[in-house]
């Protein structure tokens, strides 16, 4: 099972970015970014465990795979591609130099080119959706991006932050959950799944949208894609490159695994389902 | 005609979103493969963790042909692997070629052979030997999972005895009149052509051998009734019956009487991806077994926990990576244009006496579980058997990789 409290946060975020031109020839290029998180893929049939120094979770040695929710953004990134309403789509990754084969896998589903923001060591330990955020903001700046793409959340740390956080410091409106999007001119009709039921929103570009799970299905990478994205150049740059210090402002006190599941006690009458519910002080 | 059979490629597959999937562990030979080969490997196992696995059980048991799953593959290019693009293809190496079908084996071994049949036996000989016309006819529609094609040497009369076929192909005019019946003829109930293997002179005896390319249906040529098979019931078996069945002079393989030696050299290439199957079910089978003795408690532990039972699996594990290097080395030397002939028999042989012998330990591990139909390992074990007879019986690879070991220490 997920256990967000324990899991080390990997953070690495693929982007990729959409221009106005919608169907018109542009001259500069105007790529999209999507955005993606990579994370410990949890196995169940891998135990996490806990860092003996209880700083996070053991990550040496478990396979790294693209988030899902990144998937689903770098499919709609592609769609949006093969209806010619995006000129380019620019996939991004943040940390060590294994998220290359992530990003790679992005170019195989369809993406154009790549950006490794590199990130290693004591920095990437601690990269979280602040620093990553002003990562991306940074480049959405000098790649000019019309459309930010990004998975909701990430699995492993579920914090649900760096969409949000890249709209508030580039000050592009946002449409978060989104499980439609369509668009039209140079605004974006967002479908947001909420607690309530379906929002509805229309926002204008530049603008930043987090995918879903209902946004689509992602394909599969066919093998002639594969052997394309080969060719596809995956760009490399640093967090100080773009003016961006990777230093975290938050400190981990301790991780833990969750208790261990009591068994229950059971009662024969509801007087004494009540009773023993009042004696743990839950009534 | 040629270009009513192209039809624009179909929109490629999607796949369901599981987030929390068990998925299986990672193969440690990922690390020594290329990159590209990687990345290929890790599209086909999600393919078939995702899209063939849920569904082998009950393809199984309604003998079911996968077409919308064979049309995906074609989407995805596996159909056509090897097949440069310019054609429609992939455009890839034959070693990639060998990490698809195992994967896609692992999933659905019936699904692994209707891929391999295409690819190597149809695909191969009209790649290799094929005229530039006929290879646009007969290449490029079978590419995008559409149409599949079927290979068609063996007879009533003689399965390892190739040289004594007895179809007969005699020239009338400018038109080829092939008679005769073909047995065990994997995927003819769902292909849309075929390689056939004739006579055109008997006095040659095995020199006497030509290649034939028919389309199916048509006229003179007829199906015998579907084999009820031990294994791979989605995949389609039967004769093929030829009676006076006439096809156009242009539709014969290469030259005149080197039919024997197309399917020869067919055939060396086809046991990679036979081996390359019986890898995918041997691990199906090893993934069930090793996942059984975590969870299986016996005498206060997991059964995982008992010698008899670590020594079992280790010896399955290595019966299948001693295979599966065997082919990964085998299709390197074909890659490299090396000859290969000895390793891919090799290869072979290995590959599929380690599927017999890993899915009966499997079901041994899972002890009364393996024998019923709730777990995949019945299936893994009724699917593997035939991987040591069709495409050359365990016996004439021990033949071929012998008259190979004589020549290299002939005096």
């Amino acid at each position: 099972m997920h256990r967000s409290s324990e899991v080390k946060h990997v953070a690495s975020y693929l982007n990729t970015r959409g221009c106005e031109c919608f169907g018109q020839p542009c001259e500069s290029h105007c790529p999209v970014l999507t955005d993606r998180t990579i994370h410990v893929q949890l196995k169940t049939f891998i135990k996490i465990r806990v860092k003996p120094d209880r700083t996070g979770v053991v990550t040496d040695g478990v396979k790294h795979s693209m988030n899902p929710f990144c998937e689903i953004a770098v499919e709609e990134a592609i769609k949006l591609k093969e209806k010619k309403l995006v000129k380019e789509v620019v996939a991004v990754s943040c940390g060590p130099q294994q998220v290359q084969e992530t990003i790679r896998t992005a170019l195989a589903m369809g993406a154009d080119r790549g950006i490794h923001v590199e990130v290693s060591g004591k920095d990437y330990e601690t990269l979280g959706p602040l620093q990553v955020s002003k990562i991306f903001a940074a480049l959405a700046k000098k790649e000019q991006a019309d459309l930010i793409i990004l998975g909701k959340q990430a699995i492993d740390d579920d914090c649900n932050q760096t969409g949000q956080m890249t709209a508030a410091l580039l000050d592009w409106p946002q449409g978060t959950f989104a499980s439609e999007m369509t668009l039209e001119a140079d605004k974006l009709k967002v479908v947001r799944e909420v607690d309530g039921g379906l929002e509805t929103i229309k926002i204008k570009l530049p603008a930043v949208v987090t995918a879903d799970l209902r946004l689509n299905t992602p394909r599969y990478a066919t093998l002639p894609n594969i052997m394309k994205a080969k060719k596809k150049k995956i760009a490399n740059v640093k967090p100080a490159d773009l003016g961006v210090d990777v230093c975290s402002r938050l400190e981990v006190l301790k991780v833990d695994e969750p208790p261990q599941r009591q068994a229950g006690v059971k009662v024969e009458t509801v007087d004494d389902l009540v009773g023993k519910l009042k004696e743990a002080g839950r009534v | 005609t040629p270009s009513s059979c192209l039809r624009p490629p179909s929109p490629p597959p999607t796949r369901a979103l599981t987030p929390r999937t068990r998925e299986l562990p990672p193969l440690p030979q990922l690390a020594e493969l290329p990159e590209l080969h990687q990345m290929m490997r890790q599209t086909c196992r999600d393919y078939a963790q995702k899209e063939l696995a849920p569904i082998a059980a009950q393809l199984d048991k309604d003998h079911k042909f996968p077409a919308k799953q064979v049309k995906e593959l074609g989407a995805m290019g596996v159909m056509a692997v090897e097949v440069p693009e310019s054609l429609g293809g992939a455009g890839m190496d034959y070693l990639a070629y060998c990490l698809a079908v195992e994967e896609l084996s692992r999933g659905c071994a019936s699904t692994g052979v209707i891929v391999s049949v295409n690819n190597s036996l149809y695909l191969g000989p009209i790649l290799k030997f094929g005229t530039e016309e006929q290879k646009k006819q007969w290449i490029t529609p079978f590419t995008t999972g559409e149409r599949v094609g079927c290979f068609a040497l063996s007879e009533p009369g003689n399965g390892s005895d190739a040289g004594a076929a007895s179809t007969l192909a005699q020239q009338e005019g400018d038109e080829w009149v092939l008679s005769g019946t073909k047995a065990w003829i994997t995927n003819c109930w769902d292909a849309s052509a075929t390689v056939v293997f004739a006579t055109t002179d008997k006095s040659l005896k095995h020199k006497g051998i030509s290649a034939f390319l028919v389309p199916m249906p048509h006229p003179g040529l007829s199906l015998g009734k579907k084999e009820d098979k031990l294994g791979i019931r989605a995949s389609s078996t039967a004769n093929i019956i030829l009676e006076d069945c006439h096809i156009p002079l242009g539709n014969m393989l290469g030259e005149r009487g080197m039919g024997f030696k197309i399917a020869m050299q067919t055939l060396d290439s086809g046991r990679l991806g036979i081996a390359a199957q019986a890898l995918g079910i041997a691990q199906a089978a090893l993934d069930c077994a090793a996942d059984y003795a975590h969870k299986r408690t016996a005498f206060g532990a997991p059964i995982g926990k008992l010698q008899a039972i670590q020594f079992k699996l280790a010896d399955m594990a290595l019966a299948i990576e001693s295979a599966r290097l065997l082919t990964w080395r085998a299709a390197m030397l074909r890659d490299a244009k090396k000859p290969f002939t000895k390793e891919a028999a090799m290869a072979k042989l290995a590959a599929s006496e380690a599927a017999t012998f890993v899915s009966h330990q499997a079901i041994q591990v899972l002890g009364g579980m393996g024998y019923v139909t709730d777990m995949p390992a019945e299936r893994h074990y009724r699917d593997a058997r035939i991987t040591e007879i069709y495409e050359g019986t365990s016996e004439i690879q021990r033949l071929v990789i012998a008259n190979n070991i004589l020549k290299e220490y002939q005096q």
